[in-house]
């Protein structure tokens, strides 16, 4: 029993823990996405709250917490309160299976650097949030009573589930590689080599379809189109006010940071370092090492945020049916012919 | 072994319990001055006509129906693909033949238009 | 009182709660999405069996997939009032009445006649219900069918397309 009591105290400590640090990422995203928009477009960006507009962010939730909440008369009171909820919950939500490290030890107690990032469903878990993140943005879209609201959250909801298949495939092959279905196990495979066993070399394809699925999934540019301003005005979150638009802006910016850890974990090697903690007179599970790998996986997190931004502010957005055309008669072939030929390779090769 | 899924259902918890905390601290905090303008549906400046309760293309029934048999078939994969190279051969034809059956109605589906946008 | 069977109390109360709101409620919108609470609740369930894997895939097609083409269906529809279909279906509601109590007397029955009273024992689930011993399951002595399922979700798709190309001609 006591044991229990332990594990519980951990896992609210580290879950409260990250919580905080997901929102200070999310306000962090934004700042970082509206600096490096405005010097693509050769603009300052926000500059007066704060040294270099760093407290923009800050300033922004504030306010958003100090609007009106406007909900229109036609509006489902109950769902429309209920899918900001849904949305901001499960982008929390999903990062318990994603591990910022190995593990370090104090005493012979293991700390695991993350909530449950050895459980052996991980990968599923992440599908299993992601496909129910399309309730929220679906409800959001119907409880308006708006049309805008509606054709946002429909094409948002065919959009999410069209590349749902795509990703879940491309996850596979990584899958197999791995023999098992925890994030964990998946960056332990692309350990050594110095670098060269990371799976964006080894699983080219994947790595190609799941970084479009994740634009997708994420309903980011070029894949924006539940909230193409110019036909839809805001898209689902038209009817939206006040912190209830404010926590679907967090989500949004939450699954930024979440597609950008998973590619990093899944294809980029995540936390695994070229060489043994030995090697640098550091001791297996001790927190320097330990700190030492959250700070790579971090680092490669910041880079594929921006690379999220990059492509926003680059690229223009993708028509409706040529988002389907690609998602359906592109990428599902190939994604279901990569596992296959993943499979051929492990069962005929090794 | 629930015990290594505990902090799991403790994550899922905490992090709707958040976004309710979020909701209720708006409504205290937040201004209140309703009006009737403010409370009308948006339509560009117009007053509304009619309601947005009314029945849309069937296209997006297509995608939500191929959406469940596509994700179905991975379902069956799962299991599979965790232990590819244990199963050995006689798992992985049987794979490539369930796939051939889908790609069938994929197939079906591609020639009848059903992943057409237009 | 251990940790699975105080967890499998809370579920299975928010679980059939939230099973009741499916079936009493007037509201078509309202039904689904407590089902898909249902269907959570359901995982968690599974989880205190151990029964890992399944629990993921629970949320992952139950909830994640086919509720969403009900809620879809229910927009496609617009079914805002369920009291509007009422009267045609009465015979459907007094036959699933019946099927229902049906059920509880098989169940019963079963129970009554197995003999073993309430038993817990996710320690046997442990071993058999995880992704490697189902797939073992699965290629080891059901292969045609897992077959069989591919010929019958193919079945799936083509009857959907042919219902709704009929609408749109």
């Amino acid at each position: 029993m006591n044991d229990i009591v332990w594990i519980i105290v951990e896992a609210v400590a580290k879950v409260l823990f990250l919580v905080l640090i997901l929102q200070l990422t999310a306000a962090a995203t934004v700042y970082l996405e509206r600096k490096i928009s405005a010097f693509i477009q050769i603009r300052v960006g926000p500059n007066r709250v704060g040294p270099w507009g760093t407290l923009q962010p800050f300033a922004d939730v504030l306010k958003l917490f100090l609007k009106e909440d406007i909900v229109p008369k036609a509006a489902d009171k109950f769902f429309h309160s209920l899918a900001p909820i849904i949305s901001l919950g499960i982008a929390l939500a999903v990062w318990a299976v994603i591990p910022f490290g190995d593990y370090f030890m104090i005493g012979d107690r293991k700390i695991m650097l993350g909530v449950a990032p050895d459980v052996n469903i991980g990968v599923l878990y992440v599908l299993a949030m992601t496909s129910l993140g399309v309730y929220g943005i679906t409800l959001a879209g119907w409880s308006s009573n708006s049309k805008y609201s509606l054709l946002g959250g429909l094409r948002s909801s065919a959009q999410m589930i069209s590349y749902e298949l795509s990703m879940g495939l491309s996850l596979l092959a990584v899958v197999m590689m791995a023999s098992s279905f925890s994030l964990n196990d998946i960056v332990a495979i692309q350990e050594g080599w110095g670098g060269w066993k990371w799976n964006i070399f080894l699983q080219p394809v994947g790595f190609f379809i799941f970084l479009t699925a994740a634009f997708a999934e994420t309903n980011r540019a070029p894949f924006d189109l539940p909230e193409a301003e110019p036909e839809l005005v805001g898209g689902f979150n038209t009817e939206y006010s006040g912190m209830k638009f404010g926590m679907f802006f967090l989500a949004e910016y939450a699954n930024v940071a979440t597609s950008s850890a998973l590619i990093s974990l899944i294809y980029l090697g995540g936390w695994a370092l070229p060489f043994s903690p030995e090697a640098i007179g550091m001791q297996e599970g001790s927190i320097l090492f330990a700190l030492l790998q959250t700070l790579v996986f971090v680092l490669k997190v910041i880079f594929m945020i921006f690379f999220f931004v990059w492509v926003r502010w680059s690229i223009p957005r993708f028509r409706y049916d040529q988002l389907m055309y690609l998602g359906w008669k592109v990428l599902l072939p190939l994604s279901l012919l990569n596992a296959l030929v993943t499979a051929a390779v492990i069962v005929f090769a090794i | 072994m629930i015990e290594e899924y505990l902090p799991l259902i403790i994550m899922l918890v905490l992090g709707f319990g958040v976004a309710v905390l979020f909701l209720y601290l708006a409504e205290w905090l937040g201004a209140r001055r309703t009006t009737h303008g403010k409370q009308t549906t948006y339509e560009s400046g117009m007053e509304p006509l009619g309601t947005a309760r009314d029945r849309f293309s069937i296209k997006f029934y297509m995608v939500a129906v191929s959406f469940i048999v596509f994700d179905i078939e991975v379902v069956f994969m799962y299991p599979w693909a965790v232990q590819v190279g244990e199963l050995g051969l006689v798992a992985f034809w049987t794979m490539t033949v369930f796939m051939l059956i889908l790609f069938a109605g994929y197939f079906y589906e591609l020639k009848k238009g059903g992943f057409e946008w237009d | 009182m251990s940790l699975s069977v105080l967890l499998f109390g809370i579920l299975s109360i928010l679980a059939v709660a939230s099973a009741l709101i499916t079936v009493i409620s007037k509201h078509p919108v309202r039904s689904a999405i407590s089902l898909v609470f249902h269907f959570f609740m359901l995982a968690g369930l599974y989880l205190t069996l151990n029964a890992q894997f399944i629990a993921a895939i629970q949320v992952l097609v139950y909830a994640g997939a086919i509720m969403v083409l009900v809620i879809f269906v229910i927009m496609l529809l617009n079914l805002e009032n369920e009291n509007k279909l009422k009267s045609k279906y009465n015979i459907l509601q007094w036959s699933a009445f019946l099927l229902g109590l049906g059920l509880v007397f098989l169940l019963g029955v079963t129970y009554l006649s197995t003999g073993t009273g309430l038993q817990f024992a996710p320690e046997i689930a442990a071993n058999n219900s995880t992704a490697q011993a189902l797939g073992k399951a699965l290629f080891e002595g059901y292969i045609f069918p897992i077959e069989a399922i591919g010929i019958l979700l193919t079945g799936a798709i083509v009857g959907a397309i042919v219902l709704a190309k009929k609408k749109l001609s």
